[in-house]
């Protein structure tokens, strides 16, 4: 066996897991599918020419505090998978998908107020620009809940043990880049926007 | 990895039935499969895409044409750009990167198998789906049509309005799903390169090559996303009703432009980058030098890549915009000229004093080198934004343009064709024919393309379907026309040359061109499983270091 490297030894070398690097990329790919969106959001803000404004949103407060609360949790259910503590992870996890289920709950209460108030996507600017941007990312808590819901399955059927704290992990990964967004979509549109 | 090839004993018995390997090549998760397939779709709609160009050229050959009315010159130069940039040119650099990206790190496969085919398919799946368009645009009403907005679609061309119909949907549906497929690759190539190098392959050891593709693929990632935001706006505004591009509404059709040309211009590089790294491999094997400025190169392409995010507006000059903007576009455009010349320096340097031999690869990069410069140059031209407003929309710009993707990024795609050829299929290409394809595809290259610059200093607009006699256009449009005919003889050349050598063609050997980077080291073509035992690397150059034990590069980087 005649290595290339000849007879010097090879310096060790770690590289990062594959599963990481691959969801760090997907979350930059997606970030940039964001500020498109937010930024079309803030340029036609107030360049509606008739219909309803952003006087009439209402900040989710509650429901934001859940969503946020939930990145807390499924950093302490994968720290207890960690460690081995099956139980500790599902209760955390269960946690996890009850909030972020709540918030999913919260996005349709607020559009039925919304719609209720005469804006639909078809309204005016204010409107398409509000319900895509914000419907954008209630479709990736969606599907955020669903990769949640399907681990839960999986961990009640004890298929989830530390070995998959790994892959668990890569998955808590988008789960925090939901709730990172959401911060970015509350500042603009409750808080900058209104 | 030892000189000699390892195989592990192979258990195929005699022939299988035609529909097994159908199976296999259908089901395939390996990247080399996966990479073949990729090119050899591109190869199928660079056909029909060159199809489009020639209808279109032969009703450009003289004033006052009928060949082809106005409605159908639209669809086809539509057909013609979405055509040759998403299913020619990104599956054709998607499909090397795909192929060779594993095996110049000492990888066994890409980082996920089964979303590379995925990817592959989705891309596949999005070309047919562009093309479908022609018999199901009016869906089941009847008449078929083709999208006819252009291939960047301005606003208000896509609105309901001026796009009844469901054509402008195939092509935003289209494009939709292979984006989501390069997406989907661009994530594969970076976790790649990032998670699989083989033991010894430090970042700063990779091959300029695999270097440039986590460019190119960082760049994707960047690009596309934009794009497939625009689609999805448009969408709502086809289909819920939405205002995002409806100016009756206060919605703006520049916001439009933004989005696209935020894509647009940086998928020049996506494009362009990965022929930056073909000719980086090729030219030195050629020269008989290490690469001059490794280093160097690879903070050029970086600096490119990033660069080329800022500069999308300078197609935009002629709609207007504050001093400032354009202040800021001239300058970020012209900038790009400085990394890019670095490199062109560093291509001459690593030729300068080698032993170069011109066997085909080698040809088609020298062309490169000479044709990019050129286009380089009159990009620099249309950056300025005064001469931009003289000649934007001109068929200048199409000259630029059609000199960068096919002066360089095809000279570049053909080079690696006769390079690595050897390695995927294990037969060498003729050279006599590989010499005859260039030296036809340069005359008809140049006789279109240079020539194409007059007619737009003349004041020829793109996308006119006619002309009037008497406007000094017409000798020079008919000579474009004949250089067309010239490169589709060019090209029909190259598809008999590949058909010819795939079965018949003189056997290769594992390292036909006595080359350095780890592809070589493994037989040709490359078992499925790439390298029996990992290599191990020491130098960005393992084969020399194997080949000269006396003098290894490590002793010197």
């Amino acid at each position: 066996m005649t290595h290339l490297a000849g007879t010097l030894d090879i310096e060790p070398t770690t590289l990062p897991s594959k599963g990481k690097v691959g969801m760090l990329t997907l979350i930059a790919a997606e970030s940039a599918i964001f500020v498109i969106f937010v930024i079309a959001y803030l340029f036609y803000l107030g360049k509606s020419l008739s219909g309803p404004t952003t006087a009439i949103l209402r900040p989710p407060i509650f429901f934001t505090i859940c969503l946020l609360s939930s990145s807390f949790t499924v950093h302490l259910a994968v720290a207890a998978l960690r460690r081995g503590r099956g139980t500790a992870f599902l209760g955390w996890w269960v946690l996890t998908f009850t909030l972020g289920a709540l918030f999913l709950i919260g996005t349709g209460l607020e559009w039925k107020h919304l719609i209720g108030e005469g804006l639909t996507i078809s309204a005016n600017l204010f409107g398409t620009t509000y319900y895509s941007l914000v419907g954008l990312h209630a479709l990736h808590v969606l599907v955020g809940l669903v990769l949640l819901g399907a681990v839960t399955v999986f961990a009640l059927l004890r298929r989830v043990g530390q070995a998959e704290a790994e892959k668990v992990d890569v998955l808590s990964l988008y789960w925090h880049f939901v709730d990172a967004v959401w911060v970015v979509v509350f500042t603009v549109v409750y808080v900058v926007g209104r | 990895v030892t000189t000699q090839s390892e195989t592990w004993p192979t258990t195929e018995s005699a022939r299988r039935p035609w529909v097994d390997a159908l199976q296999e090549w259908l089901t395939t998760v390996d990247h080399k499969r996966i990479g073949i397939l990729y090119v050899l779709f591109a190869l199928l709609f660079l056909v029909v895409g060159g199809i489009e160009a020639s209808l279109i050229r032969i009703q450009l050959i003289h004033a006052n044409n009928d060949f082809i009315g106005p409605q159908t010159f639209n669809q086809l130069f539509t057909l013609h750009g979405t055509t040759m940039i998403f299913f020619v040119a990104m599956p054709l650099m998607f499909g090397f990167a795909n192929y060779l990206v594993p095996l110049m790190i000492g990888a066994r496969d890409m980082a996920f198998p089964r979303l590379n085919a995925f990817s592959l398919w989705l891309t596949v799946f999005g070309g047919f789906l562009l093309y479908y368009s022609l018999v199901g645009g009016y869906g089941l009403y009847g008449a078929g049509s083709a999208p006819d907005v252009g291939w960047f679609a301005y606003a208000p061309l896509t609105s309901k309005t001026f796009s009844p119909g469901h054509s402008t949907d195939y092509w935003t549906l289209a494009l939709l799903v292979s984006g989501f497929g390069s997406i989907a690759t661009a994530i594969n190539i970076i976790t790649t390169v990032f998670s699989l190098r083989c033991p010894g392959m430090t970042l700063g050891r990779m091959p300029l090559f695999v270097w440039l593709s986590l460019a190119m693929a960082m760049l994707a990632i960047l690009a596309i996303g934009p794009l497939t935001a625009a689609q999805a706006m448009l969408m709502i505004d086809r289909y819920l009703g939405g205002h995002f591009f409806d100016t009756q509404a206060g919605g703006s059709a520049v916001l439009w432009m933004h989005f696209f040309w935020v894509f647009g211009h940086p998928e020049v590089y996506v494009l362009v980058i990965p022929a930056f790294g073909f000719a980086s491999e090729i030219i030195p094997v050629f020269s008989r030098k290490a690469i001059f400025g490794y280093p160097i190169m690879v903070a050029a392409t970086l600096a490119i890549a990033f660069v080329s995010i800022s500069v999308w507006a300078h197609h935009m000059f002629t709609v207007g915009m504050t001093p400032a903007g354009n202040t800021f576009f001239v300058l970020s455009t012209m900038a790009i000229a400085v990394p890019t010349g670095i490199k062109i320096f560093n291509w001459l340097a690593t030729m300068w004093g080698g032993r170069i031999e011109f066997r085909t690869p080698m040809l088609f990069c020298v062309g490169f080198l000479f044709q990019f410069l050129l286009a380089g140059l009159t990009g620099v031209m249309l950056a300025s934004a005064p001469f931009n407003w003289q000649l934007g929309g001109s068929y200048f710009v199409v000259a630029h343009f059609h000199y960068v993707i096919v002066g360089a990024i095809l000279f570049c795609a053909f080079a690696a064709f006769y390079y690595w050829f050897p390695k995927v299929t294990g037969r060498m290409l003729s050279e006599t024919l590989g010499k005859l394809h260039f030296w036809l595809f340069v005359l008809g290259f140049h006789l279109t393309f240079d020539t194409m610059h007059v007619p737009g200093l003349l004041g020829m607009p793109r996308r006119i379907y006619t002309y009037e006699a008497g406007r000094g256009w017409e000798g020079w449009n008919a000579v474009v026309t004949v250089g067309a005919v010239i490169q589709a003889v060019a090209i029909g050349i190259f598809v008999i040359n590949l058909v010819r050598a795939a079965f018949n063609g003189p056997k290769a050997g594992n390292d036909p061109w006595d080359a350095w980077t780890l592809e070589w080291s493994t037989t040709s073509p490359p078992p499925e499983y790439n390298f029996a035992t990992l290599p191990e690397v020491r130098s960005r150059r393992p084969l020399w270091d194997l080949k000269h034990p006396e003098d290894p590069d490590w002793k010197y980087e």
